[in-house]
């Protein structure tokens, strides 16, 4: 899909939203033709850079689409719109797929990608409020997402709003203190009006997570902070909204969905290689990736 | 101790913090606290009263304090952010720096406990390094008010700047050292004692041991300009560099370590000055602290009047020599 093709599909969704509730055939063969088109721009962004998580950013794609060009209640054309709904990337080196995103829902040229972590560029390695348009908080250094999220989350209901809080998080950032501290003060202060998606992708900077630090018994873990715990298959987008949708309901306490993904999902050479942690493709696998990319 | 400065009114400046919070509370509704099962002692117990619906406690978790204040900045709060100098600049450290400032977000941060004279806790709690740790963070604006009148007008002025601040108080009582009518503007010192032989740079709880030294060496002689640097970033180079140029010795004084705080602002600004006047820091000299009163600390380490009066001689045979 063409960048105006696309911006037409996101406007049609804004425009339609309520009358493709229903999770249409035709929304998520959309959803995945962006969803395949994010992760093109992933590989071709690190590679270009030379640099950047391309593993972790294309665990989580699918995920990032079905907010931005679905459940998100935001404005590609007016990022800064205050009655937007809030999504904090806390995995910050997943930047590649947050800019992938947002520049294909229209939040900045698609053109700009090239310029991912160079000189000058609005796109940091990680992600900059100050720079990014569409990016709501810097992120980067692991662990501090989710406690920006809760705040946000605080601070509309103690403003009487209705704008959702939603934040990405990795698996491999779970083992920092300030997550769990985040999972409490938001049960304690009955703050609900978050959804939290965990990138379980079983992958971090030294290796597996199970091996490098154990994570679980992930979905106990959370609910026992007091948070309500739903999973799903973070690569099925269908499901995925299906989840969405089901968490919203009768929201008495936080919410998180635990995602199972996949380290480098729809290149068979990157799936669950540690390798490509923090490493972009050679340049001459480039094509491969990118034609094994368009048949997801 | 003989009080030879005018006013014999004692206040800590975290009371007068207290205090001022309500009040501003009152005038402006988007006003929020948060502070990390230290209520009392940082004096957020008057706000809590005052204003449950708006004061949050995030119990003994700073490092997510700091971000849920980051949070409620986004969506048009002011969150004010209370816990012990020590914890807010050391232990969420990463938090202030990589999501408060560099998210450029209106964050204020209100530090109790801070320096040496915190007292009998001891040095796990004496922060002798956050000056040092909080102006180094680029876009961030420091604040150590000389006294509780100085520290009610410096959180209204903070409220009213657009931006993260690191405001850092004190426990133990001081005197009031500052008047009603002067105002207090961000990043502006001021001169509370006039002289030209040297310039005692000061802030803080110094400020009151600097004024006191200053009486002395009148005595003496010595006419000392003692100016009251409330802002450590941005330091005000006006009134340095006139301190430089007119009274040719300086001496800083801080309680907090001799490295990295005013004393070193003030000798980064004037490296690159001709000609240079000679520097003497006082301060805390690169050693923990331990547990006491604060006179007997400001004593033992070398941070009382009496300290002062010595080393502004020695600055001064430098200048002369």
């Amino acid at each position: 899909m063409d960048m105006a093709k696309l911006i037409e599909f996101r406007v049609n969704l804004l425009k339609e939203r309520s009358s493709l509730l229903k999770h249409s055939v035709e929304l998520v063969r959309g959803l995945k033709e962006a969803a395949i088109a994010v992760g093109q721009e992933i590989v071709k962004m690190t590679s270009n850079a030379n640099s950047g998580h391309l593993g972790g950013s294309l665990s989580c794609v699918d995920i990032l689409v079905a907010l931005y060009f679905h459940q998100l209640n935001h404005n590609p054309r007016n990022p800064s719109w205050p009655g937007r709904d809030r999504f904090v990337l806390s995995k910050g080196h997943a930047a590649p797929a947050l800019y992938g995103t947002l520049a294909l829902s229209g939040c900045f040229p698609r053109e700009e990608l090239k310029t991912f972590r160079d000189i000058d560029s609005r796109l940091q390695g990680h992600p900059d409020n100050k720079k990014t348009p569409g990016v709501e908080i810097s992120t980067g250094s692991l662990g501090q997402g989710l406690a920006v999220a809760v705040g946000m989350a605080l601070g509309f209901k103690l403003a009487g709003k209705n704008n959702q809080v939603y934040a990405l998080v990795g698996d491999g950032e779970l083992d920092e203190g300030e997550i769990w501290e985040a999972a409490m003060f938001a049960s304690h202060h009955k703050i609900v009006n978050i959804t939290v998606l965990v990138d379980r992708n079983h992958g971090q900077n030294d290796g597996r997570t199970e091996e490098v630090m154990s994570i679980e018994p992930l979905a106990a873990k959370w609910a026992s902070f007091g948070w309500k715990v739903f999973e799903v298959d973070g690569h099925n987008i269908k499901n995925i909204l299906n989840v969405l949708d089901r968490s919203m309901e009768n929201r008495s306490k936080p919410t998180v969905i635990i995602a199972q993904t996949v380290k480098g999902k729809g290149i068979s050479f990157v799936e669950g290689n540690d390798d490509y942690h923090a490493k972009p493709l050679p340049k001459e696998l480039v094509a491969q990736a990118i034609a094994e990319l368009g048949k997801r | 101790m003989k009080n030879t400065i005018n006013s014999p009114q004692l206040m800590s400046t975290r009371d007068a913090y207290g205090q001022v919070l309500v009040e501003i509370g009152k005038e402006q509704k988007n006003i929020v606290v948060l502070n990390a099962d230290l209520s009392q002692s940082t004096r957020t117990s008057l706000f809590a009263e005052t204003f449950p619906e708006r004061f949050f406690n995030a119990g003994i978790a700073e490092q997510n304090m700091m971000g849920v204040a980051a949070g409620l900045a986004t969506t048009g709060f002011i969150p004010v952010v209370s816990t012990l100098a020590i914890f807010a600049a050391g232990r969420a450290y990463d938090q202030v720096r990589n999501t408060i400032v560099h998210s450029g977000l209106n964050v204020k941060i209100v530090a109790t406990h801070s320096g040496i004279t915190m007292g009998k806790d001891g040095s796990s709690h004496q922060s002798i390094e956050d000056i040092a740790l909080m102006r180094v963070i680029p876009d961030m604006t420091v604040i150590v008010p000389a006294d509780a009148l100085e520290t009610k007008k410096a959180l209204r002025a903070t409220i009213e700047y657009k931006g993260p601040v690191y405001i850092r108080l004190g426990r133990p009582e001081i005197p009031v050292v500052t008047d009603e009518e002067s105002p207090f503007v961000i990043g502006k010192a001021d001169i509370l004692r006039k002289g030209n032989d040297l310039s005692i740079i000061a802030c803080g709880i110094m400020v009151f041991q600097a004024l006191k030294a200053a009486d002395v060496l009148v005595s003496q002689g010595i006419k000392a300009r003692v100016i009251n640097m409330h802002t450590i970033k941005p330091l005000d180079l006006e009134i340095l560099f006139n301190a430089a140029k007119e009274t040719g010795a300086i001496l800083t004084a801080e309680d907090h370590s001799i490295i990295g705080g005013l004393g070193s602002a003030v000798l980064e600004a004037l490296a690159c000055k001709e000609p240079r006047p000679p520097v003497y820091r006082i301060g805390v000299r690169d050693v923990f602290g331990e547990s006491g009163e604060p006179d007997d600390l400001i004593r033992k380490y070398g941070l009382s009047w009496k300290d002062i009066v010595k080393a502004a001689k020695e600055v001064l045979s430098l200048k002369e020599g």
